[in-house]
């Protein structure tokens, strides 16, 4: 155990755990997020998702003495209590079946519309494609990437 | 709540919402609404861990008690809050197919409440009436409408109140959002909140069964009906957007800690030695846990258990006798192994006319071999559940999609009085199925027994691959005969489904802890099939189904359970497929050839599947623009080659035609459903948005399995134990369009009576055949075994110099 040093949603918090830890469980178990959930612990599905400095990683894999960036989880993705243009997008298209991907969906979408704002079919395929859905919601999935981009776009408009 | 145990946040607002000053379970109590049982039986050895006698933690009380609410009791299913708020108790659960809503809706508009005017509360055995959870589409055909029937009772029994308060009679009353007024003097109102807020109606119902209960009111007509109808959106989606849901796999409890399995390394291995002291030393290790070859590790901490899991040093003896074949040879096996006898089951059989003569002298016989291998769920989170063992009860926190079998099952299995057992379902990963035999659920509560502290388990990734419950493997071989006009004379179906010893629902001895402890059951399923399920008119039939067995039955990774929509992928696969392959050999094209097929008949069946079959396979083609001709169509040149094709069926009173389109890339192999159109006839819809994504999650999900899933295994073990080896649809693999078209093709549309049919599960059926037609449109190949993963179809187009 030794003092391990975290930054999530904007608070830091200090905690004594194994620094091999993976960020998933600390997140989970310590600090009782749900956004984060455990699918693969292969970095293989993108359950666990969670934004470190803007970017979609996977904590599962992840020690928790190398998550030293800020990190968002979805609890986090909102500003000034309103939803994020992601978050409302899925709202609006009624993504979610089971939901238990989605954590990994939505913040995966949030971050690649932060660095292409307008993604062509092609690219929300591309960006989405190592996060999977067993309950299939990928078509919803991509018809909520182009809405909360327009959102976005028009959002910056005003 | 009782013994002042935390109530988990979500549960805190369920109970919240009932917004009383007692709580539910004292509403019940106090009311006598509980039915008293009697005790079960233990399967692992009814009081051999003392347990009970000793409260675990917090000062000794009695322990707690959790009967079953009566279902013939109104105050069970329904509450009307001071506030003229309603809270409906479903014993349903909702794997995020929107049933818990369509409930609401279909309720509310009974009760003439808007639809935010009502909560819904599902599946919790302590709370909620035993409707029996989830499973076989039935949720809105056959449960929402007992619920219909309830609210409408509600509301006859509100309106006579108010008809007694009001001095005016009950026609000469209206009702509106939970306000009652006078027809002739609108401004004179009384409240539902006003008339029974927070307290009992007292009203006895009737009926023979759970689904058959009823009150003396009737439901409205259809026309009546103002919110069933409505894309009202889902209650259950926000909290899943900004993860303010508490899951199953969210509940943490004071004092709780985390187990995980350890599975044996080869099928049908012994445990010889566990040697604790490779983990003893590990950081937070409490206890290995094992009884006949179920082995555990219990840690403070997650991590911990799984590193523990991973570490400890187990030595396995070998079965003497391989398990059952590799893969590869899966589908000689079955087709040379002995039929298992008493197998094949209801519907299964058909039997008409003199197939064999017809086939003798017909003027085309094609026939065919198809082979579907075994399909795993692999949720995409693995199995989990919480169990807690404070004070002499058992309370199970999970995603069970049958709670209430899960808590006889856990009762049983623990030689526990089924009233101290309690099963709290929560959301979770998607059920299909998987659920119905929920082993973590059995796995927590033994050991939070053992250790006598709340106790969670999660499977990891490859255990839940290699270890879920799978859906069963098929080999099916078809005879056809057209005579000379290109008419069907003849179809001989004859199928083989490794089935046997298919587990239960929460049996407490098929659960796989149960398994590896050594229980077998007493009558283990022989196993059963059905056939594709089609109105067809073919004079001359039959189609027999039976299963075959390894030589390992029990401590298998194959053994079989429920898989969305059981045997109808793969059966609608070879029927359909094997329909075009007639279309094929008649020279016709294949949308005709069906409808002719569909048309020949003259009598109709139930729920007037007939016409509703023909009506589904018009709107599909109508909708897809399907241009009438044979298949295959022109095969190009270029790289990539495109063909559509059709495939049809029924599940239950629910009939569904499905036409992909698709690319096949003849140098990669590749084939990608770039449309997908689906007709689909479930009678009355309550929400169309939502219906629209559950059939378009069973696309997809039809998609995957047609393309990419198989439980793959050597002669000793599923080898498929992540995603790389076990490879699912991802976003790259969606279609481009996907058109859902809902079709009321009832004789009379507009019946005052009619019903919605089963949803959930119809329109996965088709997919398989309509994109394996589909390639033959585009190829003139024919796909005969499951999945086209690229290599397969590289091979299949090579043999035919593609
Ligand atoms: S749980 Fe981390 S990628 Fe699957
Ligand atoms: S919504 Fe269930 S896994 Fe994606």
């Amino acid at each position: 155990m030794s003092e391990i040093t975290l930054r999530v949603n904007g608070e830091t918090h200090t905690l004594d755990v194994d620094p091999s830890t993976p960020l998933l469980y600390v997140l989970r178990n310590d600090l009782g997020l749900r956004g984060p959930r455990f699918g693969c612990g292969l970095a293989q599905c993108g359950t666990c998702t969670v934004l470190m400095d803007g970017r979609a990683i996977r904590s599962c894999n992840r020690p928790v003495s190398r998550s030293t960036g800020e990190i968002t989880t979805l609890e986090g993705l909102p500003e000034n209590g309103e939803l994020h243009p992601v978050q409302q997008a899925w709202i609006d298209e009624q993504v979610p079946q089971c939901g238990y991907c989605q954590n990994g969906q939505i913040l995966t979408a949030a971050a690649l519309l932060s660095y292409s704002p307008n993604p062509s079919d092609d690219e929300i395929r591309e960006g989405m494609n190592r996060v999977l859905c067993r309950c299939m919601t990928y078509y919803r999935i991509q018809s909520a990437v182009k809405r909360a981009a327009e959102a976005m776009a028009e959002g910056e408009d005003r | 709540m009782s013994g002042g145990r935390q109530v988990p946040t979500a549960l805190g607002d369920a109970l919240a919402r009932w917004g009383g000053t007692t709580s539910r379970r004292d509403f019940l109590k106090t009311s006598g609404l509980f039915v008293f049982g009697v005790s079960g039986v233990g399967v692992a050895g009814a009081g051999r861990w003392g347990f009970g006698t000793e409260p675990s933690g917090g000062e000794s009380s009695e322990p707690a008690s959790y009967p079953d609410p009566d279902f013939l009791q109104l105050d069970s299913w329904l509450v009307v809050h001071e506030d003229g708020t309603a809270t409906f108790y479903v014993g349903k659960t909702d794997g995020g197919q929107g049933t818990g809503t369509a409930t609401q809706q279909m309720m509310c508009d009974e009760l003439d409440l808007a639809f935010d005017q009502a909560r819904v509360v599902m599946g919790r055995t302590d709370m909620t009436v035993d409707q029996g959870g989830s499973g076989g589409s039935d949720a809105i055909e056959r449960d929402a409408m007992v619920g219909r029937r309830i609210a409408a009772e509600a509301r006859r029994v509100l309106l006579e109140m108010a008809s007694e308060r009001l001095g005016v009679p009950v026609e000469g009353l209206s009702v509106s959002e939970g306000v009652i007024s006078l027809r002739d003097d609108p401004a004179r109102t009384v409240t539902y909140g006003e008339l029974i807020g927070g307290g009992r109606f007292d009203v006895a119902l009737t009926g023979g069964n759970i689904n058959a209960t009823t009150g003396v009111a009737s439901i409205k007509p259809v026309q009546d009906l103002k919110l069933v109808g409505q894309s009202i959106p889902r209650y259950d989606i926000p909290g899943k957007v900004d993860a303010s849901l508490e899951w199953a796999v969210d509940v943490r409890l004071p004092g709780m800690v985390h187990a995980r399995n350890v599975r044996p390394p080869f099928a049908g291995a012994t445990l010889s030695a566990i040697d604790e002291l490779s983990v003893r030393d590990l950081p937070g290790f409490i206890r290995v846990v094992s009884e006949g070859n179920y082995v555990a590790v219990v840690c403070e901490r997650e991590e911990q258990a799984i590193e523990a899991a991973e570490r400890l040093v187990v030595e396995w003896e070998k079965p003497a006798t391989a398990p059952f074949p590799a893969s590869d040879d899966l589908f000689d096996y079955m087709r040379s192994a002995e039929r298992v006898p008493g197998s094949g089951g209801r519907g299964a059989a058909r039997a008409q006319g003199d197939p064999d003569g017809a086939l003798a002298s017909a003027a085309t016989v094609v026939e065919a071999a198809y082979d579907i291998p075994f399909h795993g769920h692999t949720a995409i989170g693995p199995a989990h559940a919480l169990a807690d063992p404070s004070d002499g009860q058992m309370t199970i926190y999970t995603n069970d999609m049958k709670p209430y079998s899960h808590r006889t099952g856990i009762a049983e299995f623990l030689g526990m009085d089924p009233e101290q057992v309690r099963v709290i379902w929560m959301d979770g990963p998607q059920l299909y199925g998987r659920t119905a035999a929920d082993d973590a659920g059995f796995e927590a509560a033994y050991l939070a027994r053992e250790l006598g502290r709340p106790v969670r388990v999660q499977w990891m990734r490859h255990e839940e691959t290699a270890w879920d419950t799978k859906g069963p493997a098929f080999a099916i071989d078809l005879r056809g005969g057209l005579d000379a006009d290109g008419n069907v004379v003849a179809l001989d179906y004859r199928g083989r489904i490794a089935n046997y010893a298919h587990v239960g629902y929460n049996q407490a001895r098929t659960v796989l802890i149960a398994q590896l402890m050594g229980f077998r059951p007493e009558r283990p399923s022989p196993g059963g099939g059905r056939g594709p399920d089609e109105m067809y008119y073919i004079p001359n039939r039959r189609q027999e189904t039976r299963a075959v067995r390894f030589p390992l039955a029990f401590e298998t990774p194959l053994r079989t359970g429920n898989l969305r929509d059981p045997n109808g992928p793969q059966t609608t696969f070879a029927g359909e497929s094997f329909i075009d392959e007639l279309a094929a050999a008649a020279g016709a094209d294949p949308v005709e050839f069906r409808l002719r097929l569909l048309r020949g008949a003259t009598d109709d069946d139930e729920a007037f599947r007939r016409a509703r079959s023909i009506a589904v396979v018009e709107a599909a083609a109508e909708a897809y623009g399907w241009d009438a001709r044979p298949s295959p169509g022109t095969v190009g040149s270029g790289r990539v080659l495109t063909g559509r094709g059709i495939a049809y069926a029924y599940r239950a009173r629910t009939t569904i035609a499905v036409i992909a389109e698709v690319e096949v890339n003849r140098e990669t192999g590749r084939v990608w459903v770039r449309r997908m159109v689906c007709a689909h006839d479930c009678g009355l819809v309550i929400n169309p948005n939502s219906l629209e994504s559950t059939i378009q999650g069973n696309l997809l999900h039809g998609i995957s399995r047609t393309l990419y899933e198989e439980v793959r295994f050597d002669g000793e073990k599923v080898t498929s134990v992540d995603w790389r080896t076990h490879p699912t649809l991802t976003h790259m693999d969606t279609p481009e369009q996907i058109d859902v078209v809902m079709v009321n093709g009832d004789p009379n549309p507009d019946r005052p009576d009619l019903r919605p049919y089963g949803a959930g599960e119809p329109s996965h059926r088709p997919v398989p055949a309509a994109i394996a037609n589909a390639i033959y449109d585009a190829t003139g190949v024919r796909m005969r075994r499951l999945p086209l993963r690229p290599e397969r179809v590289l091979e299949e187009l090579g043999y035919a110099g593609l």
